[in-house]
Protein backbone atom coordinates (compact mmCIF):
# COMPACT_ATOMS: atom_id res chain seq x y z
CA UNK A 1 0.00 0.00 0.00
CA UNK A 2 2.43 2.56 0.85
CA UNK A 3 4.21 1.83 -2.51
CA UNK A 4 1.36 3.08 -3.86
CA UNK A 5 0.62 6.22 -1.62
CA UNK A 6 4.20 7.28 -1.84
CA UNK A 7 4.28 7.71 -5.45
CA UNK A 8 0.54 9.15 -5.69
CA UNK A 9 1.74 11.83 -7.47
CA UNK A 10 3.14 10.23 -10.69
CA UNK A 11 0.70 7.82 -10.94
CA UNK A 12 -1.85 10.62 -10.41
CA UNK A 13 -0.57 11.90 -13.60
CA UNK A 14 -0.55 8.56 -15.16
CA UNK A 15 -4.07 8.60 -14.67
CA UNK A 16 -4.56 12.22 -15.65
CA UNK A 17 -2.80 11.29 -19.19
CA UNK A 18 -4.90 8.22 -19.66
CA UNK A 19 -8.17 10.84 -19.19
CA UNK A 20 -7.03 12.83 -21.48
CA UNK A 21 -5.84 10.51 -23.96
CA UNK A 22 -9.29 8.43 -23.62
CA UNK A 23 -11.15 11.79 -23.88
CA UNK A 24 -9.50 13.11 -27.00
CA UNK A 25 -9.64 9.44 -29.17
CA UNK A 26 -12.98 8.63 -28.32
CA UNK A 27 -13.82 12.28 -29.61
CA UNK A 28 -11.76 11.77 -32.61
CA UNK A 29 -12.75 7.78 -33.20
CA UNK A 30 -16.22 8.73 -32.76
CA UNK A 31 -15.89 11.54 -35.59
CA UNK A 32 -13.58 8.97 -37.96
CA UNK A 33 -16.30 6.32 -37.28
CA UNK A 34 -19.24 8.31 -38.49
CA UNK A 35 -17.57 9.89 -41.61
CA UNK A 36 -16.20 6.06 -42.25
CA UNK A 37 -19.72 4.64 -41.79
CA UNK A 38 -21.28 7.02 -44.17
CA UNK A 39 -18.53 6.31 -46.65
CA UNK A 40 -19.34 2.74 -46.47
CA UNK A 41 -23.58 3.60 -46.92
CA UNK A 42 -22.77 6.17 -49.83
CA UNK A 43 -24.14 6.38 -52.71
CA UNK A 44 -21.05 6.27 -54.87
CA UNK A 45 -19.07 2.99 -55.18
CA UNK A 46 -15.86 5.17 -54.94
CA UNK A 47 -16.80 6.12 -51.64
CA UNK A 48 -17.97 3.00 -50.70
CA UNK A 49 -14.73 1.53 -51.70
CA UNK A 50 -12.63 4.24 -49.61
CA UNK A 51 -14.88 3.04 -46.12
CA UNK A 52 -14.74 -0.19 -46.94
CA UNK A 53 -10.33 -0.28 -47.43
CA UNK A 54 -10.25 2.13 -44.10
CA UNK A 55 -11.89 -0.45 -42.15
CA UNK A 56 -10.16 -3.94 -43.47
CA UNK A 57 -6.65 -1.79 -43.60
CA UNK A 58 -7.01 -0.93 -39.76
CA UNK A 59 -9.70 -3.63 -38.00
CA UNK A 60 -6.86 -6.10 -39.32
CA UNK A 61 -3.62 -4.77 -38.00
CA UNK A 62 -2.53 -4.98 -34.45
CA UNK A 63 -2.48 -1.72 -32.39
CA UNK A 64 0.65 -2.06 -30.96
CA UNK A 65 2.21 -2.30 -34.29
CA UNK A 66 0.56 0.82 -36.13
CA UNK A 67 1.72 2.34 -32.93
CA UNK A 68 5.11 1.68 -33.17
CA UNK A 69 5.15 2.53 -37.42
CA UNK A 70 3.45 5.67 -36.54
CA UNK A 71 5.87 6.25 -33.92
CA UNK A 72 9.28 5.12 -35.27
CA UNK A 73 8.63 5.12 -39.12
CA UNK A 74 7.05 7.92 -39.79
CA UNK A 75 10.50 10.55 -38.47
CA UNK A 76 12.43 8.51 -41.51
CA UNK A 77 10.54 10.34 -43.90
CA UNK A 78 10.67 13.44 -41.99
CA UNK A 79 7.34 13.64 -40.08
CA UNK A 80 7.40 13.86 -36.44
CA UNK A 81 4.29 14.78 -33.97
CA UNK A 82 4.75 14.55 -29.96
CA UNK A 83 4.35 11.33 -28.74
CA UNK A 84 1.04 11.90 -26.95
CA UNK A 85 -0.15 13.01 -30.13
CA UNK A 86 0.92 10.56 -32.02
CA UNK A 87 -0.83 7.91 -29.65
CA UNK A 88 -4.32 9.74 -29.96
CA UNK A 89 -3.88 9.84 -33.79
CA UNK A 90 -3.14 5.85 -34.31
CA UNK A 91 -5.70 4.87 -31.60
CA UNK A 92 -8.78 6.97 -33.05
CA UNK A 93 -7.61 5.83 -36.40
CA UNK A 94 -7.97 2.28 -35.11
CA UNK A 95 -11.06 2.18 -32.71
CA UNK A 96 -12.52 4.20 -35.52
CA UNK A 97 -12.57 1.51 -37.61
CA UNK A 98 -14.59 -0.60 -35.14
CA UNK A 99 -17.12 2.46 -34.35
CA UNK A 100 -17.02 2.89 -37.80
CA UNK A 101 -18.68 -1.02 -38.20
CA UNK A 102 -21.07 -0.38 -34.75
CA UNK A 103 -22.44 3.12 -36.31
CA UNK A 104 -22.67 0.95 -39.92
CA UNK A 105 -24.84 -1.63 -37.87
CA UNK A 106 -26.61 0.85 -36.05
CA UNK A 107 -28.14 2.58 -39.52
CA UNK A 108 -28.45 -0.62 -41.04
CA UNK A 109 -31.28 -1.29 -38.01
CA UNK A 110 -32.85 2.21 -39.42
CA UNK A 111 -35.91 1.52 -42.15
CA UNK A 112 -35.42 2.09 -45.73
CA UNK A 113 -38.82 3.80 -45.41
CA UNK A 114 -37.44 6.47 -42.69
CA UNK A 115 -34.61 7.40 -45.84
CA UNK A 116 -37.55 7.29 -48.22
CA UNK A 117 -39.21 9.99 -46.05
CA UNK A 118 -36.49 11.99 -45.82
CA UNK A 119 -35.59 12.59 -49.54
CA UNK A 120 -39.43 12.36 -50.10
CA UNK A 121 -39.75 15.93 -48.07
CA UNK A 122 -36.70 17.02 -50.17
CA UNK A 123 -33.67 16.39 -47.64
CA UNK A 124 -30.52 15.83 -48.71
CA UNK A 125 -28.30 13.04 -48.87
CA UNK A 126 -26.32 14.64 -45.87
CA UNK A 127 -29.21 16.17 -44.52
CA UNK A 128 -31.18 12.85 -44.01
CA UNK A 129 -28.19 11.48 -42.54
CA UNK A 130 -27.97 13.81 -40.01
CA UNK A 131 -31.36 14.31 -39.29
CA UNK A 132 -33.33 11.35 -39.61
CA UNK A 133 -30.28 8.12 -40.20
CA UNK A 134 -27.81 8.65 -37.81
CA UNK A 135 -30.05 10.40 -34.65
CA UNK A 136 -31.77 6.86 -35.06
CA UNK A 137 -29.27 4.75 -36.24
CA UNK A 138 -26.83 6.26 -33.01
CA UNK A 139 -29.39 5.03 -30.79
CA UNK A 140 -29.52 1.64 -31.57
CA UNK A 141 -26.05 1.14 -30.96
CA UNK A 142 -25.20 3.03 -27.85
CA UNK A 143 -24.55 -0.26 -26.01
CA UNK A 144 -21.60 -1.59 -28.62
CA UNK A 145 -20.34 2.17 -28.59
CA UNK A 146 -19.84 2.08 -24.90
CA UNK A 147 -18.13 -1.71 -25.35
CA UNK A 148 -15.93 0.03 -27.83
CA UNK A 149 -14.87 2.91 -25.84
CA UNK A 150 -14.08 0.74 -22.84
CA UNK A 151 -11.98 -1.44 -25.04
CA UNK A 152 -10.01 1.77 -26.51
CA UNK A 153 -9.50 3.18 -22.54
CA UNK A 154 -7.76 -0.27 -22.28
CA UNK A 155 -6.20 -0.19 -25.33
CA UNK A 156 -4.25 3.65 -24.45
CA UNK A 157 -2.18 1.16 -22.31
CA UNK A 158 -0.48 0.15 -25.44
CA UNK A 159 0.91 4.21 -25.20
CA UNK A 160 3.18 3.14 -22.84
CA UNK A 161 5.12 1.04 -25.38
CA UNK A 162 5.68 4.35 -27.17
CA UNK A 163 7.05 6.17 -24.68
CA UNK A 164 3.63 7.90 -23.42
CA UNK A 165 3.61 7.78 -19.39
CA UNK A 166 -0.12 7.21 -19.18
CA UNK A 167 -1.50 4.96 -16.10
CA UNK A 168 0.59 1.55 -17.38
CA UNK A 169 3.77 3.49 -17.46
CA UNK A 170 3.75 5.45 -14.72
CA UNK A 171 2.59 2.45 -12.56
CA UNK A 172 5.87 0.26 -14.77
CA UNK A 173 8.08 3.02 -13.53
CA UNK A 174 6.80 3.22 -9.64
CA UNK A 175 7.63 -1.04 -9.95
CA UNK A 176 11.07 -0.05 -11.01
CA UNK A 177 11.82 1.67 -7.78
CA UNK A 178 9.74 -0.43 -5.22
CA UNK A 179 9.90 -3.62 -6.78
CA UNK A 180 5.73 -4.09 -5.57
CA UNK A 181 4.64 -5.35 -8.66
CA UNK A 182 1.16 -6.68 -7.18
CA UNK A 183 0.45 -3.43 -5.09
CA UNK A 184 1.13 -1.38 -8.29
CA UNK A 185 -0.56 -3.19 -10.65
CA UNK A 186 -3.49 -3.80 -8.40
CA UNK A 187 -3.88 -0.35 -7.91
CA UNK A 188 -3.60 0.85 -11.17
CA UNK A 189 -5.91 -1.99 -11.96
CA UNK A 190 -8.70 -0.81 -10.04
CA UNK A 191 -8.04 2.66 -11.53
CA UNK A 192 -8.75 1.72 -15.26
CA UNK A 193 -11.60 -0.75 -13.84
CA UNK A 194 -13.15 2.30 -11.92
CA UNK A 195 -12.48 4.91 -15.63
CA UNK A 196 -14.45 1.47 -17.00
CA UNK A 197 -17.59 1.44 -14.37
CA UNK A 198 -18.04 5.12 -15.24
CA UNK A 199 -18.19 4.71 -18.92
CA UNK A 200 -20.71 1.85 -18.57
CA UNK A 201 -22.47 3.75 -16.43
CA UNK A 202 -22.51 6.61 -19.05
CA UNK A 203 -23.97 4.27 -21.61
CA UNK A 204 -26.50 3.11 -19.27
CA UNK A 205 -27.44 6.29 -18.76
CA UNK A 206 -27.40 7.70 -22.49
CA UNK A 207 -29.41 4.37 -23.63
CA UNK A 208 -32.28 5.33 -20.96
CA UNK A 209 -32.13 9.03 -22.27
CA UNK A 210 -32.56 8.75 -25.74
CA UNK A 211 -34.65 5.54 -26.08
CA UNK A 212 -36.88 5.91 -29.08
CA UNK A 213 -40.17 5.63 -27.45
CA UNK A 214 -42.10 2.22 -29.79
CA UNK B 1 -52.70 5.24 -75.29
CA UNK B 2 -53.01 8.81 -76.76
CA UNK B 3 -51.77 11.63 -73.91
CA UNK B 4 -55.15 13.01 -72.39
CA UNK B 5 -55.46 16.58 -71.32
CA UNK B 6 -57.96 17.71 -69.14
CA UNK B 7 -59.44 21.08 -70.19
CA UNK B 8 -57.48 24.22 -70.11
CA UNK B 9 -55.94 23.51 -67.35
CA UNK B 10 -51.86 22.90 -67.18
CA UNK B 11 -50.45 19.21 -67.00
CA UNK B 12 -48.77 19.17 -63.77
CA UNK B 13 -47.43 15.62 -64.00
CA UNK B 14 -46.49 14.26 -67.53
CA UNK B 15 -45.26 10.84 -68.05
CA UNK B 16 -44.10 9.71 -71.43
CA UNK B 17 -43.60 6.58 -72.41
CA UNK B 18 -42.01 5.50 -69.34
CA UNK B 19 -40.47 2.22 -68.93
CA UNK B 20 -39.14 0.53 -65.81
CA UNK B 21 -37.41 -2.96 -65.23
CA UNK B 22 -35.95 -4.98 -62.02
CA UNK B 23 -33.91 -6.56 -63.52
CA UNK B 24 -35.18 -9.13 -66.04
CA UNK B 25 -38.42 -8.30 -64.42
CA UNK B 26 -40.58 -5.42 -66.95
CA UNK B 27 -42.72 -3.94 -64.53
CA UNK B 28 -43.78 -0.55 -66.25
CA UNK B 29 -44.98 -0.77 -70.24
CA UNK B 30 -44.85 2.36 -71.95
CA UNK B 31 -46.52 4.44 -69.36
CA UNK B 32 -47.94 7.98 -70.48
CA UNK B 33 -50.15 9.86 -68.42
CA UNK B 34 -51.04 13.27 -67.71
CA UNK B 35 -52.32 14.52 -65.09
CA UNK B 36 -53.50 18.08 -64.75
CA UNK B 37 -53.30 20.82 -61.89
CA UNK B 38 -56.07 20.32 -59.49
CA UNK B 39 -56.74 16.69 -60.93
CA UNK B 40 -57.38 13.91 -58.38
CA UNK B 41 -56.62 10.65 -60.45
CA UNK B 42 -56.75 7.08 -58.64
CA UNK B 43 -54.59 4.14 -59.50
CA UNK B 44 -55.95 0.75 -59.16
CA UNK B 45 -55.33 -2.48 -60.58
CA UNK B 46 -54.14 -5.90 -59.04
CA UNK B 47 -51.27 -5.91 -56.99
CA UNK B 48 -47.85 -6.39 -58.93
CA UNK B 49 -49.82 -4.21 -61.87
CA UNK B 50 -47.44 -1.54 -60.91
CA UNK B 51 -48.92 1.11 -59.50
CA UNK B 52 -46.87 1.55 -56.59
CA UNK B 53 -43.81 1.79 -58.60
CA UNK B 54 -45.07 4.12 -61.23
CA UNK B 55 -46.04 6.04 -58.19
CA UNK B 56 -42.77 6.43 -56.55
CA UNK B 57 -40.72 6.72 -59.93
CA UNK B 58 -42.71 10.44 -59.95
CA UNK B 59 -40.68 11.61 -57.61
CA UNK B 60 -37.55 9.23 -58.23
CA UNK B 61 -37.55 7.24 -55.17
CA UNK B 62 -37.21 4.80 -58.03
CA UNK B 63 -35.36 5.82 -61.21
CA UNK B 64 -37.41 5.31 -64.52
CA UNK B 65 -35.33 3.11 -67.25
CA UNK B 66 -36.62 4.77 -70.45
CA UNK B 67 -39.32 7.68 -70.75
CA UNK B 68 -39.39 11.04 -69.78
CA UNK B 69 -41.34 12.06 -66.64
CA UNK B 70 -42.02 16.08 -66.14
CA UNK B 71 -43.42 17.50 -63.15
CA UNK B 72 -44.78 21.48 -63.48
CA UNK B 73 -42.94 21.69 -66.67
CA UNK B 74 -39.82 20.58 -65.38
CA UNK B 75 -38.29 17.32 -66.59
CA UNK B 76 -37.16 15.01 -63.13
CA UNK B 77 -33.46 16.10 -62.35
CA UNK B 78 -31.50 12.83 -62.06
CA UNK B 79 -29.94 13.60 -58.63
CA UNK B 80 -28.20 15.34 -55.96
CA UNK B 81 -29.65 19.06 -54.94
CA UNK B 82 -31.67 19.82 -58.05
CA UNK B 83 -33.70 16.63 -57.25
CA UNK B 84 -34.07 17.62 -54.16
CA UNK B 85 -35.39 20.84 -54.62
CA UNK B 86 -38.02 18.67 -56.98
CA UNK B 87 -38.83 16.40 -54.33
CA UNK B 88 -39.77 19.10 -52.19
CA UNK B 89 -42.51 20.16 -54.61
CA UNK B 90 -43.94 16.76 -54.89
CA UNK B 91 -45.23 15.34 -51.12
CA UNK B 92 -45.78 12.00 -50.73
CA UNK B 93 -47.15 9.57 -48.27
CA UNK B 94 -46.10 6.06 -47.82
CA UNK B 95 -48.47 2.79 -46.59
CA UNK B 96 -46.23 2.81 -43.79
CA UNK B 97 -46.33 6.04 -42.99
CA UNK B 98 -42.82 6.63 -42.39
CA UNK B 99 -42.58 9.21 -39.32
CA UNK B 100 -39.29 9.89 -38.45
CA UNK B 101 -39.50 7.63 -35.06
CA UNK B 102 -36.83 9.83 -32.69
CA UNK B 103 -39.11 13.05 -33.34
CA UNK B 104 -42.14 14.41 -32.02
CA UNK B 105 -45.24 14.81 -34.28
CA UNK B 106 -44.83 18.28 -34.28
CA UNK B 107 -40.58 18.00 -35.52
CA UNK B 108 -41.85 15.85 -37.80
CA UNK B 109 -43.82 18.18 -39.56
CA UNK B 110 -41.02 21.22 -39.41
CA UNK B 111 -38.16 19.68 -40.48
CA UNK B 112 -38.65 19.83 -44.23
CA UNK B 113 -39.97 23.72 -44.22
CA UNK B 114 -36.62 24.24 -42.06
CA UNK B 115 -34.17 22.89 -43.20
CA UNK B 116 -35.81 22.71 -47.05
CA UNK B 117 -37.70 26.25 -47.19
CA UNK B 118 -34.99 27.79 -44.27
CA UNK B 119 -38.24 28.98 -42.85
CA UNK B 120 -37.90 30.37 -39.19
CA UNK B 121 -38.56 27.68 -36.26
CA UNK B 122 -41.59 29.81 -34.88
CA UNK B 123 -43.60 30.06 -38.49
CA UNK B 124 -42.69 26.64 -39.24
CA UNK B 125 -44.29 25.92 -35.60
CA UNK B 126 -47.38 27.79 -36.09
CA UNK B 127 -48.21 26.45 -40.09
CA UNK B 128 -47.75 22.89 -38.72
CA UNK B 129 -49.97 23.36 -35.47
CA UNK B 130 -52.67 24.53 -38.10
CA UNK B 131 -51.92 21.24 -40.66
CA UNK B 132 -52.50 19.41 -37.54
CA UNK B 133 -55.72 21.33 -36.37
CA UNK B 134 -56.95 20.54 -39.98
CA UNK B 135 -56.04 17.11 -40.08
CA UNK B 136 -57.74 16.49 -36.20
CA UNK B 137 -54.60 15.35 -34.26
CA UNK B 138 -53.71 19.15 -32.54
CA UNK B 139 -53.42 17.54 -29.36
CA UNK B 140 -50.70 14.88 -30.46
CA UNK B 141 -47.94 17.55 -31.29
CA UNK B 142 -45.82 16.32 -28.61
CA UNK B 143 -46.58 12.83 -29.14
CA UNK B 144 -44.03 10.39 -30.63
CA UNK B 145 -45.61 8.52 -33.84
CA UNK B 146 -45.21 4.89 -31.91
CA UNK B 147 -47.85 6.58 -29.07
CA UNK B 148 -50.25 7.01 -31.91
CA UNK B 149 -52.66 4.99 -33.81
CA UNK B 150 -52.17 4.22 -37.59
CA UNK B 151 -54.71 6.48 -38.50
CA UNK B 152 -53.40 9.65 -36.92
CA UNK B 153 -49.77 8.60 -37.81
CA UNK B 154 -51.01 8.51 -41.41
CA UNK B 155 -52.76 11.86 -40.43
CA UNK B 156 -49.70 13.11 -39.32
CA UNK B 157 -47.95 12.18 -42.38
CA UNK B 158 -50.48 13.88 -44.64
CA UNK B 159 -49.80 17.11 -42.96
CA UNK B 160 -45.78 16.55 -42.76
CA UNK B 161 -46.74 16.37 -46.53
CA UNK B 162 -48.62 19.27 -46.93
CA UNK B 163 -46.20 20.85 -44.67
CA UNK B 164 -43.81 21.51 -47.84
CA UNK B 165 -47.07 23.33 -49.63
CA UNK B 166 -46.74 20.16 -52.80
CA UNK B 167 -47.87 21.00 -56.24
CA UNK B 168 -48.76 17.75 -55.96
CA UNK B 169 -49.47 14.72 -53.51
CA UNK B 170 -48.91 11.86 -54.39
CA UNK B 171 -50.05 8.67 -51.42
CA UNK B 172 -49.00 4.94 -52.25
CA UNK B 173 -51.67 2.80 -50.51
CA UNK B 174 -52.32 5.38 -48.10
CA UNK B 175 -54.73 2.95 -46.16
CA UNK B 176 -53.74 -0.41 -46.78
CA UNK B 177 -51.69 -0.32 -43.65
CA UNK B 178 -54.72 0.38 -41.55
CA UNK B 179 -56.90 -1.72 -39.61
CA UNK B 180 -60.37 -0.93 -41.18
CA UNK B 181 -61.67 1.32 -38.47
CA UNK B 182 -59.03 3.71 -38.89
CA UNK B 183 -59.47 4.09 -43.35
CA UNK B 184 -62.13 6.78 -42.93
CA UNK B 185 -60.52 9.26 -40.81
CA UNK B 186 -57.58 9.23 -43.63
CA UNK B 187 -60.16 8.94 -46.30
CA UNK B 188 -61.80 12.22 -44.96
CA UNK B 189 -58.92 14.19 -45.04
CA UNK B 190 -58.04 12.95 -48.61
CA UNK B 191 -61.15 13.81 -49.95
CA UNK B 192 -61.11 17.54 -48.31
CA UNK B 193 -58.00 17.80 -50.01
CA UNK B 194 -59.18 16.88 -53.17
CA UNK B 195 -62.22 19.10 -52.88
CA UNK B 196 -59.92 22.13 -52.24
CA UNK B 197 -57.94 21.89 -55.33
CA UNK B 198 -54.72 19.61 -54.29
CA UNK B 199 -53.59 17.97 -57.93
CA UNK B 200 -53.45 14.28 -56.45
CA UNK B 201 -52.30 10.72 -57.84
CA UNK B 202 -53.32 8.02 -55.49
CA UNK B 203 -52.65 4.28 -55.31
CA UNK B 204 -55.26 2.59 -53.25
CA UNK B 205 -57.58 -0.20 -53.22
CA UNK B 206 -60.58 1.83 -51.60
CA UNK B 207 -63.17 2.09 -53.80
CA UNK B 208 -65.29 4.11 -52.44
CA UNK B 209 -62.77 6.88 -52.29
CA UNK B 210 -62.40 6.97 -56.00
CA UNK B 211 -66.34 7.30 -56.49
CA UNK B 212 -66.38 10.27 -53.98
CA UNK B 213 -63.12 12.00 -54.76
CA UNK B 214 -61.58 11.23 -58.24
CA UNK B 215 -61.87 12.90 -61.17
CA UNK B 216 -60.09 10.34 -63.41
CA UNK B 217 -59.68 6.35 -62.41
CA UNK B 218 -56.67 4.68 -64.19
CA UNK B 219 -56.50 0.87 -64.13
CA UNK B 220 -53.44 -0.99 -64.38
CA UNK B 221 -52.54 -4.28 -65.12
CA UNK B 222 -49.21 -5.74 -65.83
CA UNK B 223 -47.02 -3.13 -66.27
CA UNK B 224 -49.56 -1.42 -68.71
CA UNK B 225 -51.77 1.60 -68.29
CA UNK B 226 -55.26 -0.91 -69.21
CA UNK B 227 -57.82 2.06 -69.01
CA UNK B 228 -58.60 5.53 -67.82
CA UNK B 229 -61.92 7.40 -67.35
CA UNK B 230 -64.46 8.97 -65.27
CA UNK B 231 -65.06 6.90 -62.08
CA UNK B 232 -69.11 6.92 -63.07
CA UNK B 233 -67.77 5.18 -66.42
CA UNK B 234 -65.06 3.33 -65.22
CA UNK B 235 -66.98 1.45 -61.88
CA UNK B 236 -70.10 0.96 -63.55
CA UNK B 237 -69.39 0.19 -67.15
CA UNK B 238 -65.52 -0.68 -67.59
CA UNK B 239 -64.02 -1.11 -71.56
CA UNK B 240 -61.81 -3.89 -71.09
CA UNK B 241 -62.11 -7.44 -69.73
CA UNK B 242 -59.26 -7.08 -67.77
CA UNK B 243 -60.56 -4.66 -65.70
CA UNK B 244 -64.28 -6.41 -65.61
CA UNK B 245 -62.26 -9.56 -64.12
CA UNK B 246 -60.75 -6.87 -62.04
CA UNK B 247 -63.52 -5.00 -60.75
CA UNK B 248 -65.68 -8.41 -60.35
CA UNK B 249 -63.28 -9.49 -58.05
CA UNK B 250 -62.88 -6.66 -55.21
CA UNK B 251 -66.49 -5.34 -55.44
CA UNK B 252 -67.99 -9.11 -54.59
CA UNK B 253 -68.09 -8.66 -50.86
Amino acid sequence: MEALTAHLSELGHGLVTTVELTVVTTVGAMLLGIVVATLRIAPVPLLRAIGTAYVEVFQNLPLLALLVLFVFALPTIGITFPLFTSAAIVIAVYEGAYLAEAIRAGINTVGVGQAEAARAIGLTFGQSLRHVILPQGLRAVIQPIGNICIALLMNTSLAAAVGVVELTQAANTVNLVEAQPIAVFTGAGLAYMLLALIIGQVTGLLERRLAIVR
Amino acid sequence: MAPETTGANRPMVSVRGLNKWFGPLHVLKDIDLTVAAGEVVVVVGPSGSGKSTLCRCLNRLETAGEGSIEIDGEPLPSEGRALARLRADVGMVFQSFNLFGHKTVLDNITLGPTRVRRIPRPEARQQAMALLERVGIADKADHHPAQLSGGQQQRAAIARALAMQPKVLLFDEPTSALDPEMVNEVLDVMVSLAAEGMTMIVVTHEMGFARRAADRVVFMDDGRIVESGAPDDFFAAPRTERARDFLSKILQH
